[in-house]
């Protein structure tokens, strides 16, 4: 099947993933760069990038199992993998950052144990 | 409609890259630099994904799964050697 015999709401869906998808990442990284301390910059890029990729990679699923006529796991892979591991990192890089005593900005009301 | 779409979509990822690459260059502190590299691998995931949507080729999932697991390994690495001394104890 090619591109040109797509129905008009599937079209419709993937574009909406893909532009939701691309706004999400960017806002993302718009808080990885601006943002005060490592803790708060943490926030941006785990949890909305993560999202905005994931939007990408269903819009992704949804064009390629069109096309091939049928479903296309491969992407559901690398989404449910992406989504496994964003936490684990996440935890891992806050708690290096504990770790290393890396100070939060002044208005945050308990900061990092300080022992 | 999804044709037209994709270069905007593109654009937006890779307004999203440069911003990752200015907080790996000015990052006060390691940690910093980790993170911008985990997100600058999943922004990189996004545009391979767009590639293969633009040109219709349905093979380039493989480097956006190898990209995926090798940033997330190389993160945890990373955090490990910073928390540690050691990678592998």
């Amino acid at each position: 099947m090619s591109e040109s015999e797509m129905p008009l709401f599937l079209e419709l869906i993937i574009t909406l993933f893909l532009i939701a998808g691309a706004i999400i990442a960017l806002i993302g990284s718009i808080g990885l760069a601006r943002l005060e301390d490592v803790y708060m910059r943490l926030h941006g890029p785990t949890k909305a990038s993560t999202l905005g990729v994931g939007c990408v990679l269903i819009a992704s699923l949804l064009y390629f199992s069109f096309l091939k006529g049928g479903l296309s796991v491969q992407e559901a892979l690398i989404t449910l993998f992406l989504f496994v591991t964003a936490p684990v990192s996440a935890h891992m890089m806050a708690k290096a950052a504990l770790h290393r005593k890396l100070k939060c900005c002044d208005q945050t009301r308990t900061g990092p144990p300080n022992e | 409609m999804i044709a037209t779409v994709i270069p905007f979509v593109t654009g937006l990822f890779c307004i999203a890259v440069l911003l990752n690459l200015y907080r790996l260059a000015v990052g006060p502190d390691i940690v910093d630099r980790i993170l911008a590299l985990d997100t600058l691998m999943i922004n990189s995931i996004a545009l391979i994904v767009l590639a293969d949507i633009q040109m219709s080729l349905g093979i380039l999932f493989e480097a956006a799964l190898l990209i995926a697991l090798m940033g997330f390994v190389a993160t945890v690495a990373m955090t490990k050697y910073l928390l540690r001394g050691d990678v592998i104890e």
